[in-house]
């Protein structure tokens, strides 16, 4: 039993399924119609299509923050930020510059997404030259973006909130016409079934984690570890880029100050969550997305116990530390020897 | 006892999981002498000066120390330091950032009466010391403005001011070049003529003879001799160290082969890569085995990496089957048929958490490139053939690398460039700390691809290895190409190749 | 196999020209420069007056604290992006301890230190025992400050006269220098310039932390383990420990920063020092300060705050044009300087 019950933990998904399972349970216990789906106006509505709803912002990021984390041991903090940029940039190009409410488009909606989608790409075409390049650390490379993105992106909106009063644009956030589902989930479920197949048709995944673990290896066995090093930031920052536009979408405007806030922290929590080492290495795509999941059902629970969006990062920085003291070498090392003496100690007093 | 001996260690023995690194091995350092541990990769030079400084716990032997009670067992380098052994190893190991006075005195700075660092009588010391030892710097400069000689010097001169009596000194020249070396011999002849035993460890053997009193040789882990360096001429000593006794097991190679000289695989002319190795020319036919022989550190590993392009040569042309060619990344190599077992396995070799089939698999992915990935079926059964043919033991083919035996590792990152099925391949000490029984069945791979009509490139420190296997030896000594031996004038022996890598002297 | 470190003769010493020296240079420069600029265009909205330059330390004087302490961190080789939450989490609860539980100032300011020593201790010992990487740590950090700001109160909260009078006498004493440094405005009557007890702070904290660098254990052994770690553990040093403290010392400063910080702006919300962990690490690196650690010092930091303090101005000066373009423009020089570092850097084991 013992045996079986270690090896269960041992899984990677474990981590994530176990968590997502105690969160939903406690939701239960404290609200019965917890599960309960219902149909208004003719679409879906209940607490979990709401997480399912939600999350899909999460996932696509947590999609793109997996390959970064993998292959550089180190994190994307600009997706967030990205995600405002990309949101003002579309919104911007869709109303003309300058005009902060708009019933008419300036420019077809393709031209603006695209828009928003290629600055998006450029931002993660540049945390991808510095890191891959110029062999900068991860996070500080991003830490220009974290704060420079929303920057650029207030400046692109004259500082204003944009609105885009365009029913067709609102589909991205919530619903398509007779379609009972919300559109983020269809989004969030295409970018995962995309990458999915892409790691799986291509030697991708492969070449990812060969770089992440022994990157000098790779080289030598005729990898390019500095341009797959770049394209998955590159990845990175598109991702963040689809994420935006559904958060711009839901609100039909570009609100530079609250779009993707603290969305850094739950993409990075998905990928620890999702039982990927932070150190780098291989990884588990639906490990991370199952994790995004969780989050954002952690979110929603915290919420409906009152508890604010700007105190929710309270309990997930501590999960965070939680999850990286746990998988620290340093760590288990101190336990081992903890445990060592007592067992030299129990020896003695035999 | 003895009089004058100031280290003493007798029957070390150290194993680690599967391997048994030291076995009987001893070590005599007195006073006032230059005392050169020699030996060749896995000799068990590096294990057995880390037991001694507390790096590594010795499983059991003796350890005693002039004027120490009783057997001594370090703990820490801090420990080996406060009895009066200190080490300087090859990378300085001190803090470039900080002033040549900071470096000596960290830790220890003298301060004045508020407990200020007293800088003026910090530098006054440091200059005093330095001046004393004859070193010409300024030493409130950084360290990293000096050259790597003198910033070894700086480690030395903290080393001795620290009262130390044993200095170990870890290849301190093999970065240096020849002015540097003799500012450091320098140094060294006026330590020991305070009375400090330095223990010298070195691949170049011209420094050995320039500036050490004794020699003590080890192989495999264990003891060879302790000679004074007249008793023990060039050749000699090279015998000592690759050990000459021959397992006499039937020579692998049939006679004969290589003799026709099918045309030319790889050619290079004038190839170098700055600061590693001269310019060097190369030359294999197709279906030859061609030895590097040489000592470590001779550039052995440095001229194959170059003609690979691991390193990029800046110099020179490369041909292959008769074309120019031209490699930038080791892509390019793979791409056009060549392959490269590199010497260091874990760092360059294995990607440690990956499966045996994704290793085995890799370079074949690299040369399809990304878009073309091998498909399962076909990545199983390029697997399953290697694991069988080079009888790899593995639980299954899904384990990760990391947890398999050193030997098993080598074979599957052989296997990984076997897939690719290459015209040239380089396999850099690809027996190195491998069984006896797996050597041989590498070494008999070797000659069946040769066979086939495979050029390889053979580096081995052990010298009968290479006899064995190869036609031809290009001999490498201190960066340079030197010369090579065939075997046109019947089978090479060992004597000739000793005397080639000796070189200078025929004493 | 390969060699990095490869041979370099004595006479070519002399010639490697030190780019951290450089990197100095180029920032003090670049302050002058920028500052001149801003002299002879705003001329007529009174940037050349001697009050315009103490202004920059009085609304930067959190900063330098903040700065100084980001030095010190950084000097090891870490990081910590967690001081901007730590301000507005320390900001908010001096709001909230003043103003609505009227807590006297003293007590207020006590706990606030003491907080910023615990908050450092924990991602210290996280960092220097647990040995996780300290980006990490410190975001943990960032998102937990962040996040009890909220938790302690949601709401803006100003302090005013009526809740705390000393804390309000604190941050409207006026420390006026000789009135010969001032200038004649339209009316005749001569303003002499004055500057507010947080730049006396400020610079304490400068000045202390110079001496701390410079002539202690502790400071010189913050550059020993910057610059090499396994060499500075093998001279006897514990690296951990110092690790642990140089983060401890990193929240404290932080925290009297927040101080300084609160006692400019007089109050505590959510929103408060967004994205100021930026304006610290752009201050710290453009004054020369290393990322990869081992080089750098206040001085430098202190121009670097300054270089800071002026592009804000120069937008606020303007009048015209949004502020984040302060923000945008922090962010192009920090990776400016940060390109320019690795380029140092590429060149240095170049010529080695």
């Amino acid at each position: 039993m013992k045996a079986k019950w270690k090896a269960l933990t041992k899984q990677q998904l474990f981590l994530p399924i176990f968590s997502l399972i105690v969160v939903l349970l406690i939701n239960l216990i404290k609200d019965p119609g917890f599960f309960q789906i219902g149909l208004q106006n003719g679409v879906l509505y209940g607490r979990l299509i709401d997480i399912l709803n939600r999350g899909s912002e999460i996932a696509i990021l947590a999609v793109g923050q997996t390959l970064v984390v993998a292959v550089s041991a180190g994190t994307d903090i600009s997706v967030g930020s990205v995600m405002s940029l990309t949101a003002c940039g579309t919104c911007m190009m869709l109303a003309g510059y300058g005009n902060n409410s708009v019933n008419e488009l300036a420019v077809p909606m393709g031209v603006g997404i695209l828009f928003g989608l290629v600055l998006a790409l450029l931002c993660g075409c540049m945390n991808g030259a510095l890191v891959a390049k110029l062999k900068i650390q991860p996070m500080v490379a991003t830490l220009i973006l974290y704060t420079g993105a929303r920057a650029i992106g207030l400046v692109l909106c004259n500082n204003q909130i944009t609105y885009i009063r365009y029913e067709p644009y609102k589909y991205f956030g919530n619903f398509i016409p007779g379609c009972p589902i919300p559109t983020p989930i269809f989004i969030a479920a295409a970018v995962i079934a995309l990458m999915t197949l892409f790691l799986k048709k291509t030697a991708l995944g492969l070449y990812i984690q060969s770089v992440g673990i022994n990157s000098k290896a790779s080289r030598i066995s005729g990898i390019n570890a500095d341009m797959i090093c770049f394209w998955c930031y590159a990845i990175c920052g598109l991702c963040a880029g689809i994420a935006g536009i559904i958060a711009s979408s839901r609100i039909y405007s570009a609100d530079s100050n609250n779009i993707g806030l603290n969305y850094e922290m739950d993409a990075i929590l998905a990928v620890a969550l999702g039982g990927n080492n932070l150190g780098g290495g291989k990884f588990n795509l639906s490990g991370s997305i199952v994790g995004a999941y969780t989050i954002q059902a952690i979110t929603t629970t915290l919420l409906a116990m009152g508890v604010s969006t700007d105190q929710a990062p309270v309990v997930k920085a501590i999960i965070v530390i939680a999850i990286v003291v746990v998988q620290a070498p340093a760590f288990k090392q101190m336990l081992a020897e903890r445990a060592a003496k007592k067992n030299a100690v129990r020896k003695e007093a035999a | 006892m003895e009089n004058n001996v100031l280290i003493e260690m007798r029957n070390i023995r150290k194993t680690f999981p599967g391997v048994v690194a030291l076995d009987n091995a001893q070590l005599t350092l007195r006073k006032g002498e230059i005392h050169a541990l020699m030996g060749e990769n896995g000799a068990g030079k590096s294990t057995i000066i880390k037991c001694l400084t507390g790096v590594y716990e010795r499983d059991s032997g003796d350890v005693f120390m002039d004027g120490v009670e009783g057997n001594i067992h370090n703990h820490s380098t801090m420990d080996a330091q406060n009895i009066g052994i200190a080490t300087v190893y090859q990378e300085v190991n001190l803090c470039p950032n900080l002033s040549v006075a900071e470096n000596l005195f960290i830790g220890r700075a003298p301060t004045n009466r508020w407990g200020a660092v007293d800088w003026k009588t910090m530098n006054k010391k440091a200059q005093k010391i330095m001046d004393d030892l004859d070193i010409q710097v300024d030493v409130t400069r950084n360290l990293e403005n000096y050259s790597i000689a003198i910033q070894q010097m700086v480690a030395i001169a903290r080393a001795v001011d620290m009262d130390c009596r044993v200095l170990i000194l870890d290849e301190p020249t093999s970065s240096l070049d020849d002015k540097e070396v003799e500012k450091l011999f320098r140094l060294m002849r006026q330590l020991r003529n305070k009375g400090v035993g330095i223990l010298f460890v070195t691949h170049f053997l011209e420094q050995v003879y320039e500036v050490c009193d004794r020699i003590t040789v080890m192989r495999n882990g264990q003891f060879v001799g302790d000679y004074t360096v007249a008793e023990l001429p060039r050749v000699k000593l090279v015998a000592a160290m690759l050990g000459k006794d021959f397992d006499d097991l039937a020579a692998i190679r049939k006679e004969g082969t290589g003799k026709e000289e099918g045309p030319v695989c790889v050619g290079c002319k004038n190839m170098s890569h700055k600061g590693t190795i001269k310019p060097f020319d190369f030359v294999i036919h197709k279906g030859e085995v061609v030895g590097l022989t040489g000592l470590l550190g001779s550039g052995r590993s440095e001229m194959v990496r170059c003609i690979y392009g691991a390193d990029r040569s800046q110099t020179g042309e490369e041909k292959m089957n008769g074309k120019v060619i031209h490699i930038h990344q080791p892509l390019d190599a793979i791409k056009l048929g060549m392959g490269y077992l590199p010497d260091d396995r874990k760092a360059e070799g294995c990607i440690a958490d990956l499966s045996v089939k994704e290793n085995i698999i890799l370079a074949l992915q690299a040369r399809q490139g990304i878009f073309h990935r091998v498909s399962e079926a076909k990545q199983n059964e390029i697997a399953d053939r290697y694991i069988r043919e080079l009888s790899i033991k593995t639980p299954n083919r899904d384990t990760p690398i990391s947890q398999l035996s050193g030997g098993n590792q080598q074979k599957v990152i052989l296997a990984r460039w076997l897939a690719t099925n290459p015209e040239f391949l380089i396999l850099d000490e690809p027996t190195r700390g491998i069984d006896i029984g797996t050597k041989t069945e590498i070494q008999k791979k070797v000659i069946e691809l040769a066979e086939q009509g495979m050029s390889v490139v053979f580096i081995s420190s052990e010298l009968e290895e290479m006899l064995r296997t190869c036609s031809r030896l290009y001999v490498m000594r201190d960066g340079q190409n030197v010369g090579q031996i065939t075997d046109e004038n019947g089978p090479i022996t060992q004597e000739e190749v000793m005397q080639a890598i000796a070189g200078g002297d025929k004493s | 196999m390969m060699k990095k470190q490869a041979v370099q003769t004595d006479g070519s010493m002399k010639k490697t020209f030190n780019g951290n020296n450089m990197l100095l240079a180029i920032t003090i420069i670049l302050f002058v420069v920028m500052y001149t600029i801003g002299c002879i265009v705003y001329r007529d909205k009174g940037f050349p007056h001697l009050q315009t330059f103490l202004n920059l330390f009085i609304t930067n004087a959190g900063l330098i604290c903040v700065a100084c302490g980001m030095t010190c961190v950084m000097l090891t080789g870490g990081i910590d992006i967690s001081v901007g939450s730590l301000i507005a989490m320390d900001c908010m609860l001096l709001a909230w301890g003043m103003g609505i539980k009227g807590i006297p100032c003293i007590p207020m300011v006590l706990l606030i230190l003491l907080i910023g020593i615990v908050f450092g201790s924990v991602q210290g010992y996280l960092i220097g025992y647990l040995e996780i990487q300290p980006f990490i740590v410190t975001m943990a950090g960032l998102f937990f400050g962040r996040g009890m700001t909220a938790v302690i109160c949601t709401d803006q909260i100003s302090i005013t006269q009526d809740m705390n009078k000393m804390f309000y006498s604190w941050a409207n004493a006026k420390i006026t220098l000789p009135a010969f440094l001032g200038y004649t405005n339209k009316k005749g009557r001569v303003i002499a310039p004055f500057i507010r007890p947080t730049v006396l702070i400020a610079l304490a904290v400068v000045v202390v932390i110079f001496l701390v660098l410079k002539y202690t254990k502790f400071g010189r052994a913050l550059y020993a383990v910057g610059g090499n770690p396994t060499s500075a553990a093998m001279m006897g040093l514990n690296v951990k420990k110092i690790k642990m403290r140089a983060y401890m010392l990193s929240s404290f400063l932080c925290s009297i920063g927040a101080i300084c910080y609160c006692l400019n702006t007089m109050s505590g919300s959510v929103q408060q020092a967004r994205g100021f962990e930026m304006d610290a690490i752009a201050s710290s690196v453009i004054g020369g300060t290393l990322l990869t650690g081992g080089v750098g010092n206040v001085i430098g930091s202190l121009f670097g705050c300054l270089i800071n303090g002026t592009i804000t101005q120069l937008v606020t000066t303007n009048g015209k044009l949004l502020s984040s373009w302060a923000n945008i423009a922090t962010a192009a020089l920090l990776m400016a300087f940060i390109i320019l570092q690795s380029i140092f850097a590429m060149i240095k084991n170049r010529n080695r």
